[in-house]
């Protein structure tokens, strides 16, 4: 059987680019995970939704300052509303929220900032955002949760260090 | 027997399919219009008598448009095709409508509580929000009937392979098999999901569930679904089209290569769509972003062979340069002219769904309106616009009349390409700007004063895409009910110009790829899955809170 040599070329001469494309996509991903040091969410613990109140952290929700320039936000979602839903830190503040639903699935979605993480009943959600612009940032609820999903945002005002 | 003898069994059943796929299109652009509108300003028309929220919308277009309006077109497209690529009729009718009727009860199964608003829950019907149990039932009887085609297929290639020993497999009846055999095996996640988990917990038979579970199931099959909206597409891509454009088929072997590697890649990503869940670990997420990067491959292998055989055709007739035989291409063939459109819209689509799955880059793009715009270029554009460019010449054949307007099926083509670069590029930008999706924006409590300028394009966009609809709609119920002239012939199979004898006998071979494409998915997903059903405490209660 005679091989088609033109067509056979033509293939070798698209499929080592389409390998290398990828891969140096790949590249690119891996600097920015571990040489810049973005991450994404990862294994923070489960929580009973039903005892949610009388667990630590959430027996205690707002914000806690935890080192020097340094904050946990200790949050929740509910129907439709974030507790604490106001968030006050200063300029280069390092902040970790610790955040969990009450009720179905929620989204803490901090655009601008590198938050975005899901809030699911059960499991705890933990991220950590540095904050190097003074102002306001808004917070929605990007995962559809009834009704009235719209309402429910808050806000981070990032103050000037005093 | 004649080619147009193999499929003819199959004319009325594919027919009812694709009655039931144009009927949930038509509630689907119905409901993206409104929404669309919402967005540029309009008040919302919720009704007592037919959707009763913003939300309830939502619903409805995602489960018509992306479950229902692809899966009946599917069901319906790959036995007639497959049937025409054997050159014989397939096995058991009565399986085939068996099938259909399966299918057809689930839909209307779960239709019933989605229209009452006992479902809006979203196609992706997230737990703990809690659907009516016939809406899962429903759905789950869907799939089950998909499971039927599978076998159907497979039963149709027993019977083939009988007769033709040493033969290579009809690459279109072969792209079909794949597809279904992916289609299949991906389904398992959500089958679970429903069986397991959301049925008798909406039954009441168990009292809470587990959120994260029954989302990590539903994504295991929530990624590949989407390639099983996509082969068919690729199927008339790679078989039908280069002949519609007066060429031939660039390389059978590495179609079939790019099929298989769909077949054993299409499954273990689906956590690329949970990258910013908890209770998942971050390097599971980034071992299978890296799927998703090889499954990038056999898009772009796609991509070459679909374009070098538009180009033999392009040059065939009298096409020059790098890229002016594009235009050479014969454009004024509506079938031909709408996937070509849709294949334009598909390389934005592609390279905006690597950034999606591009792990850590997901934290700016997830769960805004820059998703949306990403899928209605992909499965509303690449694979609807394509469906709709095979209806051009499908309906007509089963209908046995003429399309009844070349010219506004033309005009259509065009209007869906425009208004969806105008919707969705609009999409794109407004997510970048931090706007949610699946939110009645008009009203958001959150409402930034920089997605003003840009909402009423949205509108602009959603209207066009609805007006391109209604013509699509029309120019075929029009070709069923009072078109006279006879159809035109069905496009004919490409002839290859490397046949599939060049490449090895591997790429005709079914089962190892799928055992393989098992032991990846229980390797991407394993550790994952034992893990939450181990820690799985089933305590969250339902809420249906619309």
């Amino acid at each position: 059987m005679k091989r088609n040599t033109t067509v056979y070329l033509y293939e070798l001469a698209w499929i080592l680019p389409s390998i290398a494309i990828p891969v140096g996509m790949l590249s690119a991903l891996l600097v920015t995970a571990f040489g810049a040091g973005i991450h994404v969410p990862s294994v923070a613990g489960r929580v009973n939704p039903a005892t949610l109140t009388e667990t630590p952290p959430f027996d205690q929700l707002g914000v806690v300052q935890t080192g020097p320039l340094r904050y946990e936000v200790r949050m929740i979602g509910q129907i439709w509303s974030f507790t604490p839903n106001e968030v006050r830190v200063p300029v280069g503040s390092t902040v970790t929220f610790v955040a969990t639903s009450r009720d179905v699935i929620h989204g803490l979605f901090i655009p601008g900032a590198n938050v975005n993480v899901m809030l699911i009943p059960g499991q705890i959600s933990r991220v950590t955002a540095r904050f190097n612009r003074e102002g306001e940032f808004f917070i929605a609820c990007h995962e559809y949760c009834g009704i009235a999903h719209h309402t429910m945002g808050g806000k981070v005002i990032v103050e000037p260090r005093s | 027997m004649s080619l147009e003898m193999a499929s003819d069994p199959e004319k009325r059943l594919t027919g009812a399919h694709l009655w039931v796929a144009n009927v949930a299109l038509l509630g689907g652009i119905v409901t993206g219009l409104l929404q669309g509108l919402e967005h540029a300003g309009f008040e919302f028309p919720a009704s007592q008598y037919f959707l009763q929220s913003y939300y309830h919308s939502v619903s409805m277009h995602g489960v018509l448009n992306v479950l229902v309006w692809t899966t009946f077109f599917i069901c319906g497209f790959l036995p007639f095709i497959s049937a025409r690529a054997y050159g014989m009729p397939l096995a058991s009718p009565r399986l085939g409508w068996l099938t259909f009727w399966v299918m057809l009860a689930g839909l209307v199964l779960a239709a019933v509580p989605l229209a009452g608003n006992a479902a809006t829950v979203m196609f992706t019907f997230y737990a703990p929000l809690k659907a009516h149990w016939a809406f899962y039932i429903g759905l789950t009887l869907v799939v089950v009937g998909t499971w039927l085609i599978t076998l159907r297929l497979a039963l149709s290639q027993r019977a083939w392979r009988a007769q033709h020993p040493a033969a290579r497999t009809p690459l279109a009846a072969f792209m079909s098999l794949v597809t279904m055999a992916m289609w299949t095996l991906a389904s398992i996640g959500l089958a679970a999901s429903m069986l397991f988990l959301l049925i008798p917990w909406s039954l009441g038979l168990v009292a809470g569930t587990d959120p994260l579970l029954a989302r990590t199931l539903f994504w295991l099959t929530g990624h590949p679904i989407v390639y099983f909206w996509l082969l068919p597409a690729y199927i008339s891509w790679y078989t039908l089209v280069p002949r519609q454009a007066g060429g031939r088929l660039f390389s059978d072997p590495m179609a079939r290569a790019s099929f298989l590697l769909f077949l054993l890649l299409s499954a273990p990503l689906g956590l690329h769509h949970q990258v910013t869940d908890p209770g998942i670990h971050s390097g599971w997420k980034l071992f299978q972003a890296f799927l998703t990067f090889a499954v990038f491959f056999p898009s772009l292998l796609t991509f070459f062979n679909v374009v070098a055989s538009l180009e033999t055709g392009g040059r065939a007739r009298g096409g020059k340069g790098w890229f002016a035989w594009f235009g050479r291409l014969p454009w004024g063939d509506p079938s031909l002219a709408a996937q070509l459109l849709a294949m334009l819209t598909f390389c934005a689509g592609g390279i905006g769904g690597l950034i999606n799955a591009s792990y850590n880059m997901n934290l700016v793009v997830h769960n805004t309106t820059y998703v949306v715009g990403h899928f209605h270029t992909t499965v509303g554009t690449a694979v609807t616009l394509t469906y709709m460019g095979i209806s051009y010449w499908l309906v007509p054949h089963l209908a046995g009349r003429a399309l009844w307007s070349r010219s506004m099926a033309l005009v259509q083509s065009w209007m869906w390409f425009i208004g969806m670069l105008v919707f969705s590029t609009v999409l794109h930008e407004l997510g970048l700007r931090g706007m949610p999706r699946r939110t009645m924006i008009s009203q958001a409590a959150y409402f930034q004063p920089e997605w003003k300028a840009l909402l009423p394009w949205v509108g602009v966009g959603g209207t066009l895409l609805f007006i391109s609809g209604v013509l699509y709609l029309l120019n075929l119920l029009l070709t069923v009910t009072v078109s006279r002239a006879p159809a035109a012939a069905v496009p004919a199979f490409a002839e290859a110009i490397a046949p599939p004898e060049e490449g090895p006998t591997l790429l005709n071979r079914l089962r190892p790829w799928v055992v393989a494409a098992a032991v990846l998915l229980v390797i991407a997903y394993g550790p994952t899955l034992v893990r939450l059903v181990a820690t799985s405490q089933l305590n969250a209660p339902g809420f249906r809170v619309w």
